[in-house]
Order: C-alpha cells, then sequence, then structure tokens
C-alpha cells in the first residue's frame, strides 16, 4: 500500500492530520497536507480512512 | 422513480432534538426529491448520506451567490437573487477565486495551530465558569457560557476589541432568524459589515498580533477583501459553535447514562463532540448547490441551473452509514458525519470548533457535577425558526 497526496486539491481542513498525525501532517504556512509516511506501516486502517474522510478528494490509497 | 412535490423544506419538528421526520422517510423512500423553492424554482432536495457527500464533492456544482436559490422563506417571503459575492467573500465562490482566499486562511487553523490553542480556551472557559457560578442557580447558560466563550475566542484570533461585541453578537443573532424581515436581516449584515470595515481601518494605524492585522500585511488583499474575509470568520466563528454548546449541553443533560459515561472517563469528549455533531446538525438549512452542467444524480436528471439542497440532519442519520441512527451515543464511531459539510467548503473553522467544544464541555461538567435543567426540558425554547438550530436560553441549576 502507498499514499498519494496532491496539494493543490488540497482544501487544508486537517482532517487527514486529525486522523493520523503519525502519516499526515499540514503545511505550517497554508495548511495543505504534508505526507509524512508515504507507506503508512501500521497505520493502514488510519490511511485509509483519512482518504475517505479528505473532502478535496487530494489523498489517494493505492494498493 | 416515483416524484413527489414536497412543497417547502420541512422545518417542523416533533421532537428537539431529532430533525423532522419527514426527511427520514425522505431518506428511505426518494433520497433525492423534487423541492419547491419559495421564490418559484423547482429544484432538489438530498436527504441521504452518499449523495450529500458527493454533490458536495462535486466541482459540477457551484456554491456562487448569483446563481443560488434559497430553500427557506426570510420574514415569510422569498429571498431575491443575491448578487455576485463581494470581494473576499469566498464562501460564496467556485474554484481558484475561492482558493485564493481560503488558502490565505488555511495555515491558521491547522490541528497543530489548534492544539496549541488549548490553554487559552482553558482559561477563557474556566473565567466564564466561575462567572456563571457567581450568577448563582437559574443562570442561562446560553448567554453565561455557550455564547461568550466561542465569541472571545474568535475575537481575539482575529483581533476584535471583545468589548465592543454586543453590536455584533445582536446583529448576527437578527441576521440568522427567518422570522425578521429580509430588509431587517440585510441591515444586520451591513452593520456587521461596517463595524468590521472600521476595524481594518483602526488595524492599519495600530497593528496587532492577530488574523486581520495578518491579512493587512500580507500585501495581497485590498482593505474590502480583508473586511469580507474578517466578517465571514466572525460570524461563523461564534454563532455555530455558540449553538453547538447550548445544546450540546441540553443533549447530554438529557441523556444522563451517556453523560455519567463522559464524566466516568472525560478522554471520550473527542468521540463525544463528532458525537454531538452528527447526533445534532445544527445546520438544518442547506448548503444548497447549483448544478453547472445537465448531470445525473442518484438516477434522477439534474439540468444546469437546478438548484439542490442537502439535508444535513437527514443525511447525519443514514442508516446506511451509522448503525442506529437515532440513538445518541458518545461510544459509536461518529466520524465521516456532514455535519461541517464535506468538499472544498468543508468548513475552516472546524478544527477550532472540535477544541471549543472539547475544552467546553469538559470543564463544564467536571465544575458542576450535579448540573440540571432549570424548566422542564420541554420548556427550553428551541431555534426552530433560524438558519442555525440549537436553544435560545438553558435555564440551569446546580449546588
Amino acid at each position: 500500500m502507498r499514499i498519494e497526496v496532491d496539494p493543490d486539491r488540497c482544501a487544508g481542513s486537517g482532517m487527514c492530520a486529525l486522523t493520523d498525525p503519525a502519516v499526515f501532517d499540514q503545511d505550517e504556512v497554508d495548511g495543505t497536507v504534508v505526507l509524512l509516511d508515504p507507506t503508512a506501516v501500521g497505520h493502514e486502517r488510519e490511511a485509509r480512512e483519512a482518504a475517505h474522510l479528505c473532502p478535496a478528494g487530494a489523498i489517494k490509497v493505492v494498493e | 422513480m416515483t416524484e413527489t412535490l414536497h412543497p417547502e423544506l420541512p422545518l417542523e419538528r416533533s421532537s428537539a432534538l431529532d430533525p423532522p421526520a419527514e426527511l427520514g422517510i425522505l431518506r428511505e423512500t426518494q433520497p433525492i426529491s423534487r423541492l419547491r423553492y419559495p421564490d418559484g424554482h423547482l429544484g432538489w432536495l438530498v436527504a441521504n448520506h452518499a449523495l450529500a457527500r458527493a454533490v458536495l464533492a462535486d466541482n459540477r456544482f457551484s456554491n456562487r451567490s448569483e446563481l443560488m436559490h434559497t430553500p427557506v422563506r426570510v420574514g415569510g417571503k422569498a429571498v431575491p437573487p443575491p448578487p455576485a459575492a463581494k470581494p473576499g467573500m469566498f464562501i460564496n465562490m467556485d474554484g481558484p477565486a475561492h482558493s485564493k482566499y481560503r488558502k490565505l486562511l488555511t495555515g491558521q487553523f491547522t490541528v497543530r495551530r489548534m492544539n496549541q490553542l488549548v490553554p487559552r480556551v482553558e482559561q477563557i472557559v474556566a473565567d466564564h465558569l466561575k462567572a456563571m457560578r457567581a450568577q448563582g442557580p437559574g443562570v442561562d447558560l446560553v448567554s453565561a457560557f455557550a455564547l461568550p466563550v466561542p465569541s472571545m475566542v474568535i475575537c481575539e484570533l482575529l483581533g476584535v476589541p471583545y468589548e465592543e461585541r454586543d453590536s455584533f453578537q445582536r446583529d448576527s443573532k437578527t441576521a440568522f432568524n427567518l422570522e425578521n424581515d429580509f430588509d431587517e436581516v440585510m441591515a444586520a449584515f451591513e452593520r456587521i459589515e461596517a463595524f468590521v470595515a472600521e476595524l481594518v481601518r483602526r488595524k492599519h494605524g495600530a497593528p496587532g498580533d492577530d488574523m486581520l492585522t495578518g491579512l493587512i500585511e500580507s500585501g495581497e488583499l485590498t482593505d474590502e477583501e480583508v473586511t469580507n474575509m474578517g466578517l465571514l470568520l466572525l460570524i461563523a466563528g461564534h454563532e455555530t459553535t455558540a449553538n453547538m454548546l447550548g445544546i450540546g449541553t441540553l443533549t447530554l443533560l438529557e441523556h444522563p447514562e451517556q453523560l455519567a459515561a463522559l464524566r466516568a472517563d472525560p478522554s471520550l469528549v473527542d468521540n463525544a463532540v463528532e458525537e454531538l455533531m452528527r447526533y445534532l446538525s445544527i445546520i438544518q438549512i442547506g448548503p444548497t448547490r447549483i448544478a453547472l452542467e445537465d448531470l445525473e444524480l442518484g438516477g434522477a436528471e439534474i439540468k444546469a441551473g437546478d438548484a439542490v439542497t442537502i439535508s444535513v440532519p437527514a443525511a447525519n442519520r443514514d442508516p446506511n452509514r451509522f448503525d442506529r441512527p437515532e440513538e445518541f451515543d458518545i461510544h459509536r464511531p461518529a466520524t465521516g458525519h456532514v455535519g461541517f459539510g464535506h468538499g472544498v467548503h468543508q468548513c475552516l473553522g472546524q478544527q477550532l470548533a472540535r477544541i471549543e467544544m472539547r475544552v467546553a464541555y469538559r470543564a463544564l461538567f467536571r465544575e458542576f457535577p450535579d448540573l440540571r435543567l432549570a424548566v422542564p426540558a420541554s420548556e427550553v425554547p428551541m431555534r426552530d425558526q433560524h438558519a442555525i438550530y440549537g436553544v435560545q436560553s438553558l435555564p440551569v441549576e446546580f449546588t
């Protein structure tokens, strides 16, 4: 499993950083998604949840 | 698909904490149905979770004000067609115009920034609880606690002098009351706008460590843009959370076994907040979007120009998304609710709202272990005729 993010699509809602701060963070300046761990090892369920909750469709899980 | 015409968006509730029963029937029988808008427009009503998410995430739907049809009457009359959004009023814009403004603010409302704010929110909450105790039993929890806490927080963030709150609190209340004449509502909005515009002028000479100053100093915005962005944050920042704190407290008091569980394990508060957002769904009107092209949605043929109103309360009680949706259960996984919306317009201040609610509920029920209603629950006046649902007042007792 691999996570891909698209900061251009990101609306900065923070749902990903709220769901799993070990995998996702937010840019200090514009609040857009920062991917900390593209493999999300041990956090697969949370990463999928974050992708599902993302309001802007900016997170993709590639199996 | 059989089509029934629903003459108006259902707003009448038979139970204070539950959405209008008609919405539940629509969700099960016709999750997308025709809706007659007061201005004569024939549009649609979406009443389930999957379709609500689909519409709100689809950029073929617009939120531009000049295309809008309003699904409720204001002052008993249809709302006239609104003008295009003023510069900076990005909630009523689409695409790059919207994201240009939003991205100037999202860095200020990140999860981390909001977590850093917790100690200050705790202090504001503690001060108000102390003052509430001093007022004694019979005090109105809304005016002593639920309204002033988020008002003070957003004032400090924006750089609005809190001692000038009376006018904008009153105007904001007027602006969302559907029973008021439309002219009265517009005048209230204009007064808040003038208030923020004057503040922006003052900030040029007396900058502060606050968001309005930050926007001015970004050098990317006109004063008019800063004013409208500030106006949006000021109103959205206190009216919504204030109502959640009031009706959320009523909900917990009315579910003593849930409240006991929360008191026994305060770490449940994060989840309790999500569940309150789901269960209460205080945004009782809209959001509404306008189709920019012909498209198919849940078997319905939507035409370009059609208005589609989402029922947040119906979506958040969808049994296909939430088990036993009619039950208030602070243990359930409640994430995925659309209480903060969905799509690129999803609530900008949601992480602020979360920490305000977490801190406030935790402190309230810790400091007032025997908090109870001072009137029968059936006598608590509800905000049936407001765009944002809640309690008008909440008299409480304690020892």
